[in-house]
């Protein structure tokens, strides 16, 4: 494995590291947190801080240091979880995220961001340290009663293991692996390594042991079955252990064991430093608070995962689509050999198509990744704008586990992040006007995914004013994109803040309203195949909502005659066919529209489009496809509508390039391709000639 | 095919010789995937003149081109006797129509002659050399040079 590799390895652990740190987080804010939460934190914290070691990034160690003694502090109770302390805590999570990502880009990452960050953590660890109370305070008294207590759960203790194996362990022949596998035996063994101490390779000594490790082993009830695992290795190596709960004083029982007479009283020795003293003796059922409940609870099931290269899931993806294009070859050549669709070869061809389908659904939602992780990047996004505005808000996130495909899931990341930046900047109010409008103080974002008829569907709310359109309309005035005398309908207004150039924003901020955005946003989401739309009530709030397809691998399309071709339309933008009568077309200085029911809508000869020869010559004899993209509606003239039905999405732009229009092709039954027509682009294809409606100045 | 890497060991290259508007013409073998029949294509809206359409090729989408049209030789008159010569150009797959593959040839590449035409419009730039065979001259094809176009028109 190379160096790149393993760094990649890395930072692929590092975001899942990440991840569940953030979920950790978001678990104490809510309040249902216990012992093990905090465990998972400080675990995630220290394991970055391991590994970022062992590549030599040191800024990454430092600030994760400085972090996890914090963690540690609030894992050994020695510091409680204020408000504050939860703030400072999650601002350093987002921080120790953006180091990462950093370090990843730029291979180093610069401390002076989280400068101030790291000098407030190290106060409050040194508040807390001082804080902590006095050794003298622990009495030993209710020693006597304890042991009754303790025999329960002493079962499903567990200990921590620090091992630190010297050279002459190595010397001896002794290889550190067995000692854990042997160990993993005696129970639920977690094993962190702690290389930070090995030295950079020039000043490598290879016959010393460098390496120390934490072992936390769950489940195990006997530290004399620990030692003798360790028995061979006595005296080559240092060995603290220590009941599960209190890996930070592990020196301190150590002598409390050996003045135990029962190895069961050396388990209140050990809890005490957390128990109010008070409390102890008196009730003993009742004294162990949240914490020392942990190492009882059962370890949450460990969910195992596969890492794969998405390249191999592609072509799996790929390979599933032929099967599937095949099952349509075949099916449609014993057609054309007359066996009807009762005989006993269609039956066992429908059986292949039902599993072919199952098949490709299984590829599929390999694919499919839940929003999870790019929900928490977007309350980063969410903070960070409310420190950059001064606004206090609150961060929602529903739908968490909606899964969606992963290539849609990385192309989310920009606009969700400019939409959410959007309404914590334009969207919310500041917290006086809230005040005065007899709203809370801290405004609410919202983000939401859900699946809902095939389709996945994000929206991004917030509780502020709402759209301003009198503002809107006046600015878009202003700035050209509408001519002053239009009369434009509420939706239309909304629809502006979607137009290029467009920003309502009085003062630019650095964080938006620099009139690059907005439409961006539209034509990434367009670009994926999904829909943007905007709601908005006064006073109430906005709510953007993005409707996106589950998957870029197929659509479901119209199957249509243009001239001697097949081609494909999206369903998604067909509102409807229809068979005109002769006197429903209106010729408009020599362009053509089709009136439905009462509106005008503007005709496109798909075959003149694209330099085909129609079959028919006569406009009314043909039958009329209306789409509706990008908020406005053609009726595309075609020859023969002939089926609807899913196709696998063919990229034309690897091996030929983009073609106008086009946005992919198809392999159809019979082996031949058929294009899809991209209707969003159909639409500014021709727009230009639809000069007549007052709002599309946009390609120029 | 630099000149200094072959001078020394006097390597040998295999061309595989077609013709295409009445023309010889050879390609490195190494650039070429399948020779297949002529089948029907189905039509690009506003593509060049040059290139027929697309066709399936077990599952990609490769465009067809008539070499004879790119190359301004008049177009190919299309029958079920055309050849569709699959060759990869980085990582582009695409299929050029010609009007017959002739045979592998096993050349030394210090054989090659430089094309000694200048054309100040670069027009012949994509023959990077003659190859004489028996009694009749091969141009040799610089697919690069000749399809470089078509990328710079996609993106």
């Amino acid at each position: 494995m190379s160096n790149e590799t393993l760094r990649d390895t890395f930072f692929a652990e590092c975001e899942e590291l990440i991840e569940s740190l953030t979920e950790g987080l978001q678990v104490v804010a809510s309040g249902a947190w216990d012992g093990e939460t905090i465990n998972a934190i400080f675990r995630a914290v220290h394991s970055i801080k391991g590994a970022a070691g062992a590549f030599g990034f040191t800024d990454l160690v430092t600030f994760a240091h400085a972090y996890e003694t914090v963690l540690d502090l609030i894992r050994s109770d020695k510091l409680d979880i204020a408000p504050d302390v939860l703030r400072l805590i999650t601002r350093s999570s987002d921080a120790l995220a953006e180091l990462v990502d950093t370090t990843r880009q730029q291979g180093s990452a610069s401390l002076d961001p989280v400068r101030d960050l790291i000098g407030e953590l190290e106060a409050t660890a040194k508040d807390a340290k001082a804080d902590t109370p006095p050794e003298p305070e622990f009495t030993w008294a209710p020693l006597a009663l304890l042991p009754i207590e303790v025999e329960a759960p002493a079962p499903a203790q567990g200990f921590t293991i620090r091992f630190a194996p010297g050279a002459s362990f190595y010397a001896n022949g002794h290889e550190p692996v067995r000692f854990l596998s042997a160990l993993d035996a005696l129970g639920n063994l977690t094993v962190t390594c702690d290389s930070s101490a090995v030295p950079p390779l020039d000043g490598f000594d290879f016959d010393a042991g460098y390496l120390v490790w934490t072992l936390t082993l769950e489940g195990a009830s006997d530290e004399e079955a620990i030692r003798r695992v360790f028995a061979f290795a006595e005296g080559l190596c240092t060995l603290d252990i220590a009941p599960l709960g209190d890996s930070t004083a592990p020196d301190l029982p150590e002598v409390e064991v050996e003045a135990a007479p029962l190895f069961i009283a050396r388990a209140p020795a050990v809890d005490p430093p957390a128990d109010p003293p008070a409390d102890a003796p008196v009730t003993p059922a009742a004294a162990p608070p949240a914490r020392a409940a942990a190492p009882r609870a059962p370890a949450p099931p460990v969910q195992t995962t596969l890492r794969v290269d998405p390249e191999r899931v592609d072509r799996l993806i790929n390979s599933v689509g032929e099967l599937i294009i095949n099952h349509a070859v075949i099916s449609q050549k014993l057609e054309s050999c007359g066996l009807g669709t009762d005989s006993e070869i269609m039956a066992a061809l429908d059986d292949y198509r039902y599993l072919a389908r199952e098949i490709q659904e299984a590829v599929m939602s390999i694919r499919a990744q839940p929003v999870k992780a790019l929900f928490q990047r977007m309350g980063r996004v969410v903070r960070e704008a409310g420190e950059a505005t001064g606004k206090a808000v609150m961060f929602i996130s529903e739908g968490e586990a909606t899964e969606i495909d992963k290539t849609i899931l990385e192309r989310l990341a920009d606009p969700l992040t400019h939409m959410l930046r959007n309404s914590v900047d334009h969207g919310l109010e500041t917290a006086e006007k809230r005040r005065a409008a007899g709203k809370s103080e801290v405004g609410s974002v919202r983000l939401s995914a859900a699946h809902r008829s095939g389709h996945v569907v994000i929206e991004v709310s917030d509780d502020g004013a709402g759209l301003n359109r009198e503002r809107i309309l006046a600015k878009a005035m202003e700035k050209g994109l509408v001519p002053p005398d239009a009369k434009l309908t509420e939706p239309e207004i909304d629809n502006l803040l979607f137009m290029p150039g467009f920003s309502t924003a009085e003062n630019v901020t650095n964080l938006s309203g620099r009139g690059v955005g907005m439409d961006v946003v539209k034509t990434t989401i367009t670009s994926l195949g999904g829909k943007v739309g905007i709601t908005s009530l006064a006073g109430e709030g906005s709510t953007f909502t993005i409707s996106l397809p589950l998957t870029l691998a197929v659509l479901d399309g119209m199957i249509i005659g243009v001239g001697a071709e097949t081609m494909v339309l999206p369903l998604s933008s067909v509102v409807e066919t229809v068979r005109p009568q002769r006197r429903d077309i209106h010729e408009i200085a020599g362009e053509l529209v089709l009136s439905v029911r009462g509106t005008y809508v503007p005709i496109v000869d798909l075959a003149l489009l694209f330099g085909m020869r129609s079959a028919k010559g006569q406009s009314a004899e043909r039958s009329y496809v209306l789409l509706d993209a990008g908020g406005a509606s053609i009726a595309v003239a075609v020859d023969a509508i002939q089926d609807q039905r899913q196709v696998v999405i063919k990229s034309l732009e690897g091996n030929y390039g983009t073609v106008p229009g086009i946005a992919a092709a198809t392999i159809l039954g019979d082996g031949k391709i058929a294009l899809i027509i991209d209707s969003e682009a159909l639409v500014e294809l021709v727009s230009p000639r639809r000069n007549a409606r007052p709002l599309i100045e946009l390609e120029a | 095919m630099s000149d200094e890497e072959t001078n020394d060991r006097g390597n040998t290259t295999e061309f595989v010789s077609l013709s295409a508007g009445d023309q010889g013409f050879c390609v490195p073998i190494t650039s070429i995937r399948e020779i297949r029949r002529w089948s029907q294509v189905t039509a690009l809206p506003f593509a060049e003149d040059s290139v027929l359409g697309v066709m399936n090729l077990r599952g990609a989408v490769i465009p067809i081109v008539d070499l004879a049209a790119r190359l301004g030789l008049g177009t190919t008159e299309i029958g079920a006797r055309n050849i569709v010569v699959v060759v990869a150009i980085g990582p582009r797959i695409m299929g050029m129509l010609v009007d017959s593959v002739s045979e592998i040839l096993s050349v030394n590449t210090e054989t090659i002659r430089p094309n000694p035409t200048i054309r100040r419009d670069g027009g012949a730039s994509h023959v990077t050399g003659l190859l004489p065979v028996d009694d009749i001259m091969l141009r040799v094809l610089d697919l690069d040079a000749l399809f470089a176009r078509e990328g710079e028109e996609a993106a």
